[in-house]
């Protein structure tokens, strides 16, 4: 099959960018969309032509590097799928694919497709941890959590910090991404001791870092790779009203 | 100082004064439906409403602070989520949300205009002088009169029609929001709240335009 591409090019932060069209032939409907890039990629630097940058790292869906807006939705917009895990079966032969990098005031673009995501790590800074002694290893059932409470707790953790909840949100809100990280620390014991204090500092580094506010949307969830809930955004919402009344 | 400047603090200013709008809305459109009993009715209801006196103004500066507060932090934090992506793809297409959520100021800033509107029509009167004729000696106006002449001419229904329709746009949105900024939805009543308040919606956008349209279709009348 062939596709036509039409590939944001922006060299740096600073340059204004723009969208540069590829025709690209040869393409096998088994290959990923990454896979189809390097090939263009191959082609380009043959031509001693400047390569499309992308950010890639485990391409198994599981890293959270792959960033991209394929068709104006975040990871293209097959469900639960990263774009690594998105292959060129999905398109129909000579179809238009637009592909873009994440656009968010938070996200500045370093080259073409690949931003700069340090917003995302400021946030977990503030308080996506606990403060514990790392003594030895307890025995794995010295501390006894409900399996409910341990799924919920992994169901929130599955978020592997891509940014397609900021990426797709109409507010550039990385209320998603907090909410998981708040809502998986927060009903496990350890990290109820810090409750209060992480979802104030949490949110608050989120503003700082230049997200949008939430207005219950719910692109988030529709555009994550991992499918995760809205319902943890609401579950920080209750966290942020105990630690108010604190 | 956190509620008034944090993200989720604002946001649960929006939710709370949120509540308090579509608790009038709803008891507006209950007091508004005794036109459906007669002049009678809408008369004895207007006139119960000023005999409570101050309590009036009371329930009056309470509604006026909890809409000024929900316009002044709507257009901060729109402005605010505008300014958070500064440029936008080439291409956007939405998996979820719809043309309610995403016209939220759009609509609120209409509700707004709309609702100057409704009160130089019929509570501050002057929009249309000849609607009013006086009712006992008490300084009231026949309340049923002045609807029914009040939907007379066009241009009110047609504003009246207009503003309903963005009511419905925002409280179709903005019902179940509120549940879910206040930490009341999960992934089980969120669906549901989401057609309930589509349903708010189309109540308060059916039960306000049929009093209009009863009076232009001539089944409510003098």
């Amino acid at each position: 099959m062939k596709v036509k591409l039409h590939v944001w090019r922006q060299n740096g932060p600073n340059d204004k960018g723009t969208m540069e069209t590829y025709e690209v032939p040869n393409v096998s409907s088994d290959q990923s969309f990454l896979e189809m890039l390097d090939d263009v990629n191959l082609a380009l630097a043959k031509d001693g032509r400047d390569v499309i940058a992308f950010d890639h790292d485990c391409r198994e869906g599981i890293c959270g590097m792959c960033s991209q807006v394929i068709n104006g939705v975040p990871h293209g917009g097959q469900e639960r799928t990263t774009v690594c895990q998105l292959h060129m079966r999905e398109f129909e032969d000579g179809a238009e694919i637009f592909v873009e990098p994440w656009k968010a005031r938070a996200f500045p673009v370093i080259k073409d497709l690949v931003v700069d995501r340090g917003a995302l790590e400021k946030i977990m800074q503030a308080g996506g941890y606990t403060s514990c002694h790392t003594g030895g290893v307890a025995d794995g059932n010295a501390l006894p959590i409900g399996k409910d409470i341990a799924d919920y707790s992994m169901d929130a953790a599955e978020c592997i910090g891509c940014g397609a909840c900021v990426a797709s949100c109409p507010n550039s809100s990385a209320m998603l991404y907090t909410g998981a990280k708040v809502a998986q620390l927060a009903v496990l014991p350890q990290g109820k001791v810090e409750a209060h204090k992480r979802v104030m500092a949490m949110t608050e580094a989120a503003k700082e870092q230049g997200f949008g506010n939430c207005t219950n949307h719910y692109e988030c969830q529709a555009s994550c790779p991992k499918g995760v809930n809205v319902k943890f955004i609401a579950k920080l919402n209750r966290e942020y009203m105990k630690a108010l009344c604190k | 100082m956190q509620l008034t400047q944090s993200s989720v603090g604002r946001k649960i200013i929006m939710a709370v004064t949120g509540i308090v709008l579509v608790a009038f809305v709803c008891v507006h459109l209950l007091g508004n439906s005794s036109v459906f009993v007669g002049a009678n009715a809408i008369n004895a209801y207007a006139e119960k409403l000023h005999s409570l006196g101050p309590f009036v103004w009371v329930f009056r500066l309470v509604m006026l602070a909890a809409f000024a507060i929900h316009i002044i932090f709507g257009i901060q934090l729109t402005l605010e989520n505008r300014a958070a992506t500064p440029e936008r793809n080439v291409q956007i297409k939405r998996l979820k949300t719809g043309f309610g959520a995403e016209t939220m100021i759009v609509s609120g800033l209409v509700l707004l205009a709309f609702v100057i509107y409704h009160l130089l029509h019929f509570t501050v009167r002057v929009t249309n002088p000849d609607i009013y004729v006086p009712l006992g000696d008490q300084g009231m106006v026949d309340v049923y009169v002045m609807v029914v002449k009040g939907f007379k001419s066009a241009l009110p229904v047609i504003l009246y029609l207009v503003g309903m329709s963005f009511l419905f746009l925002h409280v179709s949105h903005g019902f179940q929001s509120l549940f879910q900024t206040l930490g009341l939805s999960n992934d089980k009543s969120l669906p549901v709240m989401e057609t309930v308040s589509k349903l708010v919606g189309v109540v308060l956008l059916v039960g306000y335009i049929s009093i209009p349209l009863l009076v232009v279709f001539g089944l409510i009348k003098i």
